[in-house]
């Protein structure tokens, strides 16, 4: 089940032209609900659990799922992003929480 | 942006006509680094890509990458590569002679990568912190962001979105390219100089093993957005293909189907198999251990499943603490989400190794020797088409920083070959009508009959078919005559069938020519297996019926063009013309 939208904290990236999620989804699968105004993923099979929806997301409103035939619940991997580094939050399905910081550009 | 309406009748559909001097094909790895030579050597040029995704995450780079394969550090020469290339390819067929001139330009692409921001690794002396032999380590999380960065700063224009569909094509020459907006539902009509097809490899070709039900079809190692357009397109002009047959398989970690050199070289965690043994020392001694060429790395698993000595693993329990959080951190740069996967199997991979697997085979020529035939400029039979990166063939082992140099090599030759241009052809507008009309099909089909065949069923029809009769994961990569020759009639009855396809929106609409894409590439693919009648490299290529290697008869390049007016597929073969000496 790869990226899952926490709708109470999307909110459609109102403001930008065109919201982060579907600018960089490199296969179009990130789509806004014309609706509801939240973005979904249209077609979670096609996913490639690449994580650039769930790191450009300015609200942290995407999580991204290891599809259930591969990999057990509720395990989580949170990104938190900076201008030149990023910190990875990863817990297990036994709640063990592990935490990675480094760089993604020079200075 | 909402998507347009997906338009049922052709003349409705909105033409919008650009000009251009470079049309590069595809903004990855190569198709940046191709429009940022062009600029530089020329700025007047126009420089204008068109992106199937968006520039900033697509393609193999979307999610990063924590290694160049290719960098030549001190104390090695380019001929030193040729050699290396060439034992990985188990003797030839290669090109050496692009093979050479890549490797001139590997370092200046990777160190200006640096330059525009990329964090490189560095060990101890200040040097690029080596993983094997050609490998370096970096922090590549960012780096198609850094890269996306630097192709706007030198003015090229960028359409994102823009999926292409066929060449422009005026007496023989390529003059530009169509396509389709996914967004705006519009046909481009770009008119070129010079065009650069840079649309990476083919993944999606094959039944991936962990396609079950409906949620982990995409879990390949590959890109599988990349599906093989930039092949198909040159395959339906007539352009002459090299090497399809070199399929690249690769062992990954199961079920994940995550890069392994990380872990098996980076770390130096050997392959054993369910009873502990070493695998590829103890069994493939003679072919190097640890060191056996690639294909030799990609078949040994399987193999030991197959004989029931699986599952097969990299052993990890030898590492200590650190280094386990530096290879998360390494995949949290490449294939984030494999931190994820351990972390839903709760492994703790310091007491339990890591399990591997083969992988779907995939045409990947930044990989494998698969792809155009080119010459040195990386120009294609096709006049006015240059090709780089995964899409261009002969060049096996080109990796990242091959991609990149190749796509500057073939940036400077189109800047060239414009500014030598007497004319710059004329469209035909019955082609650009036809296109249309191709294009649009499955949205008319629908619309008039209300039924017809999806694009996923026929593309998960394709995949069975090449899975088990053109030698998939689940036949262990075996292939015979008989079941290639099954293969290619359904594939021609399925070429009869895309008069069916059917699409609802701008979204699936890209998904049936994806469909109509892969099914051109498989077809040449088959040829290319039958062609070759003995078994060179054992995974990548495994004629049960033909288990010798035969160097009388194929110590050559399997090259093939399909006659654009009848459709037929013509092989022919090319003479392997070694040019660096063994030492
Ligand atoms: C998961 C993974 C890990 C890898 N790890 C390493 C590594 O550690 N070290 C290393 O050196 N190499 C590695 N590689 C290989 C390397 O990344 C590739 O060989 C190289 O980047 C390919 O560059 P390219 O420009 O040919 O393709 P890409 O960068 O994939 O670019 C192709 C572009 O074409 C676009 N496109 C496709 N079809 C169309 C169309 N119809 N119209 C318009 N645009 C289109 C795509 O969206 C994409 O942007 C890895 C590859 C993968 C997939
Ligand atoms: S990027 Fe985040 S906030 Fe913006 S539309 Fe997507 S999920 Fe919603
Ligand atoms: S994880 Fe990657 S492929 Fe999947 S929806 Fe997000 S951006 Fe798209």
């Amino acid at each position: 089940m790869p990226p899952r939208v926490n709708v109470d904290k999307c909110d459609g990236c109102r403001g930008e032209n065109e919201a982060l999620c579907e600018a960089v989804c490199p296969g179009d699968l990130m789509t806004v609900n014309e609706e509801t105004g939240k973005a979904y993923c249209r077609s979670a099979r096609d996913c490639w659990d690449c994580m650039c929806c769930t790191r450009v997301c300015p609200q942290g409103a995407i999580e991204t799922r290891i599809p259930y035939q591969l990999g057990y619940y509720p395990a989580k991997l949170v990104p938190f992003a900076g201008t030149d580094k990023v910190t990875w939050t990863a817990v297990d399905i036994n709640g063990k929480v592990e935490r990675f910081t480094f760089r993604t550009r020079n200075k | 942006m909402p998507a347009a309406k997906l338009v049922t009748d052709p003349a409705a559909v909105q033409e919008v006509h650009l000009e251009t001097d470079i049309l590069i094909i595809g903004a990855g790895n190569a198709g940046c680094f191709a429009a940022i030579e062009a600029k530089r050597v020329n700025p007047d040029l126009k420089v204008t890509l068109m992106e199937k995704a968006h520039i900033d995450r697509s393609g193999c780079l979307a999610a990063g990458m924590d290694a160049i394969n290719t960098y030549i550090k001190k104390g090695y020469t380019k001929e030193d590569l040729v050699r290396w290339s060439r034992a990985q390819v188990g003797g030839g067929p290669l090109r050496e002679d692009l093979t050479l001139s890549m490797a001139g330009y590997l370092n200046q692409c990777i160190e200006e990568w640096e330059e525009w921001g990329l964090p490189i690794k560095k060990d101890e002396n200040g040097e690029y912190k080596a993983r094997g032999k050609w490998d370096i380590a970096i922090h590549g999380a960012d780096m198609k962001v850094i890269l996306a960065e630097k192709v706007r700063e030198y003015g090229c224009e960028v359409l994102n979105r823009i999926v292409a569909t066929n060449y422009l094509v005026d007496n023989g020459r390529a003059i530009g390219a169509l396509g389709f907006g996914v967004r705006d539902g519009k046909l481009y009509v770009i008119k070129a100089g010079a065009t650069i097809i840079a649309t990476g490899g083919a993944g999606g070709l094959y039944k991936p093993y962990t396609n079950d039900g409906n949620d982990a079809h995409h879990q390949i190692w590959y890109c599988p957005f990349n599906v093989g357009t930039g092949y198909a397109m040159g395959i339906r002009a007539g352009a002459e293909m090299t090497t399809f047959e070199m399929r690249w398989c690769a062992t990954r970690t199961k079920d994940y189907n995550g890069p392994i050199d990380t872990i098996s070289v980076g770390y130096k965690a050997a392959m054993i198999n369910a009873k502990g043994e070493r695998i590829l020392q103890e069994r493939y001694a003679h072919l190097g251990g640890d060191a056996a060429p690639r294909y030799i790395r990609a078949n040994a698993p399987m193999e030991e499943w197959l004989t029931g000595r699986g599952p097969c693993y990299v052993d990890t329990t030898h590492m200590t603490a650190e280094e386990i959080k530096d290879l998360k951190t390494d995949y949290l740069n490449e294939r984030p989400s494999f931190v994820l996967f351990l972390a839903s199997r709760a492994q703790d991979i310091s007491k339990e190794p890591i399990e591997i697997y083969g992988s779907d085979p995939y045409i990947v020529g930044g990989h494998t020797a698969s792809g155009y035939w080119i010459d040195n400029d990386r120009a294609t039979t096709l006049p006015g088409l240059f090709a780089c990166g995964d899409v261009a063939g002969g060049v096996p082992n080109k990796f990242v920083g091959g991609c990149a140099a190749e796509g500057l090599i073939s940036g400077r030759a189109a800047a060239r070959y414009v500014a030598g241009l007497a004319d710059r052809g004329m469209i035909d507008r019955e082609q650009v009508e036809a296109e249309k009309r191709r294009v649009f099909a499955p949205a008319v089909r629908l619309a008039a009959e209300g039924d017809g065949v999806r694009p996923r069923e026929m593309e998960e029809r394709l995949q069975r078919l090449m899975d088990e009769y053109a030698g998939g994961v689940h036949q262990f990569y075996r292939t015979n005559r008989e079941r290639l020759e099954y293969a290619l009639k359904h594939i021609k009855t399925m070429r009869e069938q895309v008069k069916y396809l059917v699409a609802q929106d701008l979204h699936e609409l890209m998904e049936a020519h994806e469909v109509i894409d892969r099914l051109d590439v498989a077809e040449v693919l088959l040829h290319h297996l039958m062609a070759r009648e003995e078994t060179r490299w054992p995974a990548w290529q495994t004629r049960a019926d033909h288990p010798e290697r035969d160097d009388e008869r194929f110590n050559c390049f399997i090259n093939s063009r399909r006659n654009p007016q009848t459709g037929a597929i013509e092989i022919l073969t090319r003479p392997y013309e070694p040019v660096v000496e063994e030492k």
